[in-house]
């Protein structure tokens, strides 16, 4: 049997387990407020962004307790991820990707660091302690002022420099899909 | 040395039946942990990945134990009886599955390679030449994975129609998320897999559950799956922006190149190893993420001249393929590299080509042909062409 016969085969015992499944109940619902807990996601349009703010200043203090052990004073020459600088470098053969020079969502690094950060204890950071070390690392990049103060307003129209350096590859602008979707079992 | 029959030790009856099956004591394999490219023997909290001895191995299924490894925070212990799924977002049903849960679906049982998008990471700029074909080429393996079909969860939850993305997040410490386009033929062949060569998932590799995703980078294999969100816009997380995209020349980057290219690699005679004048047998494996292997070369004289290898059948698509060619070497200096052509007629570029596409910096994407260089005493390096 050749795969695509098989990729058929597939997805016909698929339809077939589907159609039956309204049969059977599998795990139970979600509540609002489970979901809630979990939902930590930020999208670059804000969608996902908790309420509270932090500034700049706040932001430095934080980043001295949680984050300068490993990223280093003033967010480079630690034994981790440099976060600051290397703006100009990408086109070099010596690129320096940072949250500067590279990250193209002021929204990814709240999501980031909220998620994954510190990394001895992710999720540790409250919201206001999340906003506001994030608006010092902007800071740090010259993306914010020293008396900068980010919320979920502002966050996600902070214009990274790099934000249009990207190039998604086209095969998966699922966009298109929309208007005209493919037939089962083929590849884009 | 003379060798006769009567040199073999005599039958005794041997050790006691167990539990488990260990290795032969002599046989000495394992995986090497590694940190980035040109960091290696690095101390074990250093390390980001732990590679596969490709050099050691036969045929196409991976050892479980030595299966290619990358963690973002470490392995998390997870007790599956205290794991959850959460699926939800743009859904008529949101829902909570227990692992007992997702074993009691209908299930599937497929063949893939999996490969981080740094395999190959070793020589973009240069080529050491002290590398093995497990640091070259060690962060790809393949197991079968049994789970259910996405396509089943997809209408358990009822996605809404225009939900075109889906965001999968693992249970680790870094909570590892991507954002995956739902293609049909992503719905079709993903799957949320709990068992892996017959078992159940190692916990390096996402026990209890795990995403598989035939063919496409190794980092959106979400481990220690706990949550689907689907959506109809990616998220744009640290992985797919920041880490697992493209720098070109020119300081553009290519972002969602999520497809595993035409890739293949000689495993014997490889890196470090020595040879003698004389027949030779050529192995190696081959894999791509467009579907099947259909053919490999392999030229003995640096790409000159090609003869096409013998392929080990069956050949699954999205997994690993072996290829073998006898070759009669003459002990003169020479060059030695594969090239795989997928099913789709992909053509495994040679290194100058793929070079003059993409530049020096991507870091990820590697799959250029791979050469080793032979000299005059049979010794195998590491080698660009």
């Amino acid at each position: 049997m050749t795969w695509r016969r098989h990729a058929i085969l597939g997805a016909i015992l698929l339809d077939f387990f589907t159609s039956s499944a309204g049969a059977y109940e599998f795990g139970r619902p979600a509540t609002p407020d489970e979901i809630t807990l979990w939902d930590i996601d930020v999208r670059p349009d804000g969608k996902g962004l908790p309420e509270g703010s932090g500034t700049v200043a706040h932001g430095k203090e934080v980043y001295q307790m949680y984050c300068m052990a490993c990223h280093g004073p003033n967010g480079q020459g630690g034994i981790k991820d440099r976060l600051v600088g290397g703006q100009g470098t990408l086109g070099s053969d010596k690129p320096i990707k940072t949250v500067g020079s590279y990250w193209p969502y002021a929204t990814t690094l709240f999501d980031y660091i909220r998620r994954a950060m510190p990394y001895t204890a992710p999720g540790l950071l409250g919201a206001d302690d999340t906003y506001a070390v994030a608006a010092y690392i902007l800071n740090l990049n010259g993306l914010l002022p020293d008396n900068g103060k980010l919320d979920r307003e502002s966050l996600p129209k902070v214009k990274m420099p790099n934000r249009d350096g990207f190039i998604p590859d086209a095969v998966f602008k699922v966009d298109d899909e929309r208007q005209a979707p493919r037939k089962r079992g083929t590849a884009p | 040395l003379a060798d006769t029959l009567a040199d073999v030790p005599a039958r005794l009856p041997g050790a006691l039946l167990g539990g488990h099956s260990e290795r032969s004591e002599y046989v000495q394999i394992s995986r090497i942990p590694e940190a980035g490219p040109g960091l290696r023997n690095v101390d074990p909290g250093n390390a980001i990945n732990s590679k596969t001895p490709l050099n050691k191995l036969v045929g196409v299924v991976t050892p479980t134990d030595l299966h290619y490894e990358r963690s973002h925070a470490g392995v998390p212990d997870l007790d599956p009886a205290k794991h959850r799924l959460l699926i939800h977002g743009s859904v008529s049903k949101p829902l909570v599955l227990t692992v007992d849960d997702l074993k009691a679906m209908p299930s599937v049982s497929r063949i893939h390679f999996i490969e981080c998008t740094g395999n190959g990471w070793e020589n973009w700029k240069k080529a050491d030449p002290t590398l093995t074909v497990q640091n070259t080429h060690g962060l790809v393996s393949t197991n079968e994975w049994t789970g259910v079909p996405l396509r089943f969860l997809i209408d358990l939850v009822g996605k809404d129609r225009s939900s075109n993305w889906m965001l999968a997040e693992g249970g680790d410490g870094a909570g590892v998320d991507r954002s995956i386009p739902l293609t049909d033929e992503i719905m079709d062949e993903a799957i949320v897999a709990y068992g892996q060569n017959g078992e159940p998932l190692r916990p390096a590799h996402g026990f209890p559950i795990r995403l598989i995703m035939p063919g496409f980078e190794g980092n959106l294999h979400i481990k220690w799956l706990r949550r689907l969100k689907f959506g109809d816009q990616p998220w744009m997380t640290r992985w797919e922006t920041a880490r697992y995209t493209q720098l070109l020349a020119n300081g553009k980057a290519r972002q969602f190149q999520l497809r595993m290219e035409t890739n293949s690699v000689i495993t014997s005679p490889s890196g470090m190893m020595e040879i003698r004048s004389g027949y030779n047998r050529i192995t190696g494996l081959a894999w791509s993420g467009h579907g099947k292997i259909a053919k490999v070369e392999v030229s003995t004289d640096d790409g000159k001249t090609w003869r096409e290898a013998q392929l080990n059948h069956p050949v699954l698509p999205k997994a690993q393929a072996r290829f073998q060619m006898d070759w009669e070497w003459d002990g003169k200096p020479t060059k030695i590299v594969s090239r795989s052509t997928d099913e789709r007629g992909n053509l495994q570029p040679d290194r100058q080509s793929f070079l003059d596409q993409v530049g020096t910096n991507a870091l990820f994407h590697y799959n250029a042909q791979q050469t080793w260089s032979i000299d005059t005493a049979g010794r195998v390096r590491n080698d660009l062409a």
